[in-house]
This record gives structure tokens, C-alpha cells and sequence, in this order.
């Protein structure tokens, strides 16, 4: 047996040394196959007639004769605002991740490389608004958007989550830009470059792998988004993102499980792309946001 | 969708960034004809600026608004003193609130901790461990919203004898003959076991994925030395591992911490807080929305905010021992 150095120690290598690695595979392959049925269970079912889906478990779809059929995605699509929703959650969502990104590579800047009174109590003030939960703000929030007429647009929701995306996108990127190598800043300084330049031509391009991290961890974080929306944005279909607009079907249809499913795997594709192709950085973010000391 | 809001969109995503890009650099250019010292003490508030007036509006000014809320009447016009705290304590239906609460933020944490260790453990020495991590983690990228859905499906329930078209109810009655399938999402007895379960689905990766990161950082020698002492596996699991994985471990806990105390949408779309399942923030948007109380509402979120102090004094403790040595 070749002796694959264990980290961690432990379970693992006692099952090893009994030579009974069997058992170890048998529970992690039985853990993921149920982390993965109730995500397989929605897919098969979004694709079966109505008919079945009410009357026969989804698993029995393998029986032949197979009854597939994308009727369910065509009607959610063009009944049921599904198609206007998820160009809503684009339009939300970009702008809300690009604005509180820029905006915190700022303030992340200024906290890393200059130096000012208060600069560590200031941070610690972004460190603390981390955890501030979000239904302390919505009442005055939603007062003056009311006051304002932002209360079912756009910008006013973009406005919103850039503000709520911001002690985590200042935290984060204050942290990374902190560990930037000084001379790099100093000998453009020598140079005669501004903190401008320095900023735009140096940090920022540097700092990309901090910023595709932030920006992934932003964007799902505002496509999955249910509550700000719910509040900020209310009910009409015109603006509302798909989360609003599935929770909506939930209440409205009911048992209609042949939309619900449909609906829900259209609102999870671009999530589960992103995660994909992107993994590392998402899960980077994660990992940057919560070790990192 | 009109093409005004695509405009807007494209406003948003370029005009944003060649505004602020402007600022930046019109202010630089005005600084060049202060003297040096002057600028260099003005120019961290310029950049400074936009996140601290965005943070303030959004999120500084309406806490301390809401806590003020809490003190007084529905329509806000009239100082309350206690009353909202003296009625929410007094509820009934609140008291089934805080044991909801209360029963979420002792089980997800535990058994999302606990299942994440083990699978990042025994992931750890498999071949396939990457493959595996992506399957417990991909709950983490679906919205709850989604989520919601995908698990009312798994609860569905029919009446005994006839054919199961939920997936728990179906394993159920087909492992245990005798099993009588249950409205798992309806009986007070196990409708909230049944909200937690989505939310130990979704969140075990997180905890895996952390603790993972963290038990490959232990270094090797350290499990050799112990190796070599003559500890056994399991001592050296809870002697060596565990003591050095506590950091990771407090992070975790108290971000599962914190987001359970927020909880909102899962219980929003499965059951919306009936048959006994509310939590404090659905209880909160019912108060908003339906009865139109804002005084009420204020407090229950000054009672979150009270929840989450410890932990937020902790996470400042914790990033103010960095901050100082910068």
C-alpha cells in the first residue's frame, strides 16, 4: 500500500489501516448522491408532463416509455414573466456588482496606503457593519425611496445593494490591496505618478484576482437576493427579478409543480454555470471573507 | 423590459465607473496646486467619500433610526417608551418566534459544523475529493428562493396507500413498510425540523469548504511528530487537529451564527411562517406589510441587532488585533 501522507489524521486512516477503505467511499459517495437528488429531482421533474408529475415520483421517469417534454419551460417563459424576470435579475445584478466594486477598491486604497486619523477606527467601523443585519435599515430605507420615488427601480435597488455589498467589498479588498509590495507604489511615486495613476494603472490591475472573487460572491449574491427586492422593488412584474418572481408562483399557483420546477432550474442556471466554469474564484471569496486573518 | 432600462443598465455599469474615475481625477488635478502636506492630509477622505456616504445613508443612519423606531408608535408619531418590547415579549405567537429562532441557531450551526468536518476529513483522502466538494457545495450557488421550491417537491405528501411523488415520503415508505408518510411541512411536530433540514442542505458546504482549507494548512510534521510519540489516529484527531482547527472552527460557527439569526427566505417560500414555523425577520416583514406596525417591526429588528452584538464585538476583537499592527 503506498503511504499517502493523511492530513488532518484521524477517521480516515484508522478505516485505512484496517484495510477497509470500502466503507469511507461507500459514505462519501452515498453523501453526494443525496446532496444531488433533490437538485436531479427538480430537473426530471421540470422536463415530465403535468399530468405525471402529480400522479408518479419523478424517479419513475426512467421507465420506459419516456414522457419528456418542454412545454413547462415554454410556458413559464412566455405566461409566466420567467423570461422577463431573468433579464430583470441581469439588469439588477450587473450594475450592483460593477458599483460597489469600484467604489470599495477606493475606499480600500485609501485605507491601505495612506495614512490618516482614524484610520483604524474607521475600518473597524466597516469591520463592524459586516454583521449589521439588513432588517435594521429597511424601515428609514425604505421611507426615504419613497420620499425619493426610488421604491420600484432600478437605481434605487442598485443603489441599495451597492451599499449593503460594501463592508464586505472594502474589507476584502483592503485586505489585498495591504499585501501589495510598497516599492511598486514608491517607485511610481518617484516617477512623478499621481495616486490616480497609481491606482488605476498599477493597484487595480494587480488586485484582480481579489476583484473577480468580490465580483462573483456580489453577483450571486444580488441574483439570489429575495428580500431586498420584495421590499424595495414590491411585486410588479416590470422590475421584479426572478426570485420575486418565483415566489410569486408559489403563492399564485400553488401545486403547479410543472412551472414551479420549470421555473426554479431557469433561475439556477446562470448560478450553477457561473459556479462551474468559476469555482475557484467563488469559492476563493468565501475562503478570503471568512480565514483570512 | 424596455430599452430606457437597458440604458439605465449601461449607465450604471459605464457611467458609474467613468464618474467616479472624473472625480478621482479632477480632484488629483486640483491638489496638485496645494501645497504637498495640505494634500496629502485631504486626499484619503476624497477616496473615501462615496463608500462612506453610501454606508452611512444605507446602513449607519437606518440602524440608528430603526432603534429610535422601536421606541415609539405604529405610524412612528408618537414615543411609545417600552411598549413594542413589552408587547412582543408578551405574544404568544412571538414566544413561538424566539423558540424558532432559538431551535435554528443551535441545530444548523451543530449539525452543519459537524457533517462539514467529517465530509472535508474523509474527502480529504479520496481521489475524487474535488468532485465530491463541488456536489456538497452546489447548494451554496442556488438562490433560497429556488431551493424553497426543490425541497417542497421533496416534502410532498399523499395519503397513505397511495402512490408517494415526494422524494423523502417515497424513501421512506419504501425502506420502512410500516411507515406512515407524513405532510412533513404542515404537522407542528416537524415542520420547522423540516425548514432546518434546507438549511443544513445548503449550508454544509460552506462549513466544508472552510474547515477543508483550513485541515490542509495543519502542517504534516506536526501529525508525524505526534505519529512518532506513539498517539493513536483518534488522539491524534482530537488532540493535534481539533486544537488547531478552533479558529477556523469559531469563524465558521459564528458566520452560520450570523446568518441564521437573518434567516428569512426559505421559511418566506416553504411554509411563510404558518403552522408555528416563523422566525424574527418573516415576523418582522409581516409587521411592515401586513399590520402596517413600524414600531413593532423597528423593535423586533433592535432585538436581532441585540442578538448579533456579542458576535460582532467578537469579529472586531478579532480584526482589531490586524487593524493595530498595520
Amino acid at each position: 500500500m503506498t503511504s499517502t501522507i493523511v492530513r488532518g489524521g484521524g477517521f480516515g486512516r484508522v478505516l485505512g489501516k484496517l484495510g477497509a477503505r470500502g466503507p469511507l467511499h461507500v459514505v462519501l459517495i452515498a453523501v453526494s448522491l443525496l446532496w444531488l437528488l433533490p437538485s436531479v429531482g427538480l430537473l426530471i421533474s421540470s422536463l415530465r408532463p403535468a399530468n405525471l408529475i402529480t400522479t408518479t415520483g419523478w424517479w419513475t421517469a426512467f421507465k420506459t416509455p419516456f414522457q419528456f417534454t418542454l412545454e413547462n419551460y415554454g410556458h413559464v417563459l412566455s405566461q409566466a414573466h420567467m423570461a422577463q424576470g431573468f433579464a430583470n435579475s441581469l439588469l439588477i445584478a450587473i450594475p450592483a456588482t460593477v458599483m460597489p466594486i469600484l467604489i470599495a477598491a477606493f475606499a480600500g486604497y485609501a485605507f491601505a496606503w495612506m495614512s490618516f486619523p482614524g484610520r483604524n477606527v474607521l475600518f473597524l467601523i466597516v469591520v463592524g457593519l459586516l454583521v449589521i443585519p439588513l432588517q435594521m435599515t429597511l424601515i428609514p430605507v425604505l421611507r426615504f425611496f419613497n420620499v425619493l420615488h426610488l421604491t420600484g427601480t432600478f437605481p434605487g435597488i442598485w443603489i441599495a445593494h451597492t451599499a449593503y455589498g460594501l463592508p464586505f467589498a472594502v474589507y476584502l479588498l483592503r485586505n489585498f490591496m495591504g499585501e501589495l509590495p510598497g516599492e511598486m507604489m514608491e517607485s511610481a511615486e518617484l516617477d512623478g505618478a499621481t495616486h490616480a495613476q497609481i491606482f488605476f494603472r498599477l493597484v487595480l490591475p494587480t488586485s484582480i484576482p481579489a476583484i473577480a472573487s468580490l465580483a462573483i460572491f456580489q453577483f450571486m449574491w444580488v441574483w439570489n437576493d429575495l428580500l431586498i427586492a420584495l421590499i424595495y422593488l414590491g411585486g410588479t412584474p416590470n422590475v421584479a427579478p426572478m426570485t420575486v418572481t418565483i415566489s410569486n408562483l408559489v403563492n399564485s399557483y400553488g401545486g403547479g409543480w410543472q412551472y414551479l420546477t420549470s421555473a426554479a432550474f431557469i433561475s439556477m442556471l446562470l448560478p450553477l454555470v457561473v459556479f462551474f466554469s468559476l469555482q475557484q474564484y467563488f469559492v476563493r471569496g468565501i475562503l478570503a471573507g471568512s480565514v483570512k486573518e | 423590459m424596455t430599452g430606457t432600462t437597458i440604458a439605465w443598465g449601461l449607465v450604471a455599469v459605464v457611467g458609474v465607473p467613468l464618474v467616479l474615475w472624473a472625480y478621482l481625477f479632477l480632484i488629483e488635478n486640483a491638489l496638485k496646486k496645494v501645497n504637498p502636506r495640505k494634500r496629502a492630509r485631504i486626499r484619503p477622505w476624497i477616496w473615501l467619500l462615496p463608500a462612506f456616504l453610501l454606508l452611512g445613508a444605507f446602513l449607519i443612519y437606518p440602524a440608528i433610526n430603526t432603534i429610535v423606531l422601536g421606541f415609539m408608535n405604529a405610524s412612528s408619531t408618537k414615543f411609545v417608551g417600552l411598549a413594542n418590547f413589552v408587547s412582543i415579549f408578551s405574544d404568544s405567537a412571538m414566544l413561538v418566534v424566539l423558540r424558532n429562532n432559538l431551535l435554528w441557531l443551535v441545530i444548523l450551526p451543530l449539525v452543519t459544523v459537524t457533517l462539514g468536518l467529517i465530509i472535508a476529513v474523509l474527502s480529504d483522502r479520496v481521489r475524487y475529493e474535488s468532485a465530491a466538494k463541488a456536489v456538497i457545495f452546489l447548494p451554496m450557488a442556488i438562490s433560497f428562493v429556488a431551493a424553497g421550491v426543490i425541497w417542497k417537491f421533496m416534502y410532498q405528501f399523499q395519503p397513505a396507500g397511495t402512490a408517494q411523488v415526494g422524494t423523502v415520503n417515497a424513501i421512506l415508505t419504501g425502506i420502512f413498510p410500516h411507515f406512515q408518510p407524513q405532510a412533513w411541512l404542515f404537522n407542528k411536530s416537524e415542520n420547522n425540523w423540516a425548514l432546518i433540514t434546507v438549511g443544513i442542505w445548503m449550508w454544509t458546504g460552506f462549513a466544508m469548504v472552510i474547515l477543508s482549507a483550513g485541515l490542509k494548512g495543519i502542517p504534516d510534521t506536526l501529525l508525524e511528530a505526534a505519529r512518532m510519540d506513539g498517539a493513536n489516529e483518534l488522539q491524534i484527531f482530537f488532540q493535534v487537529t481539533m486544537p488547531l482547527l478552533r479558529p477556523t472552527l469559531t469563524v465558521v460557527a459564528t458566520t452560520l451564527i450570523i446568518n441564521v439569526l437573518k434567516i428569512f427566505d426559505i421559511v418566506y417560500v416553504m411554509t411563510n411562517g404558518n403552522l408555528g414555523t416563523e422566525v424574527i425577520a418573516n415576523r418582522m416583514y409581516k409587521e411592515m406589510f401586513n399590520y402596517q406596525n413600524f414600531g413593532r417591526a423597528s423593535a423586533i429588528a433592535v432585538i436581532l441587532l441585540i442578538a448579533i452584538i456579542p458576535v460582532m464585538v467578537l469579529n472586531i476583537k478579532r480584526f482589531g488585533k490586524k487593524g493595530s499592527s498595520i
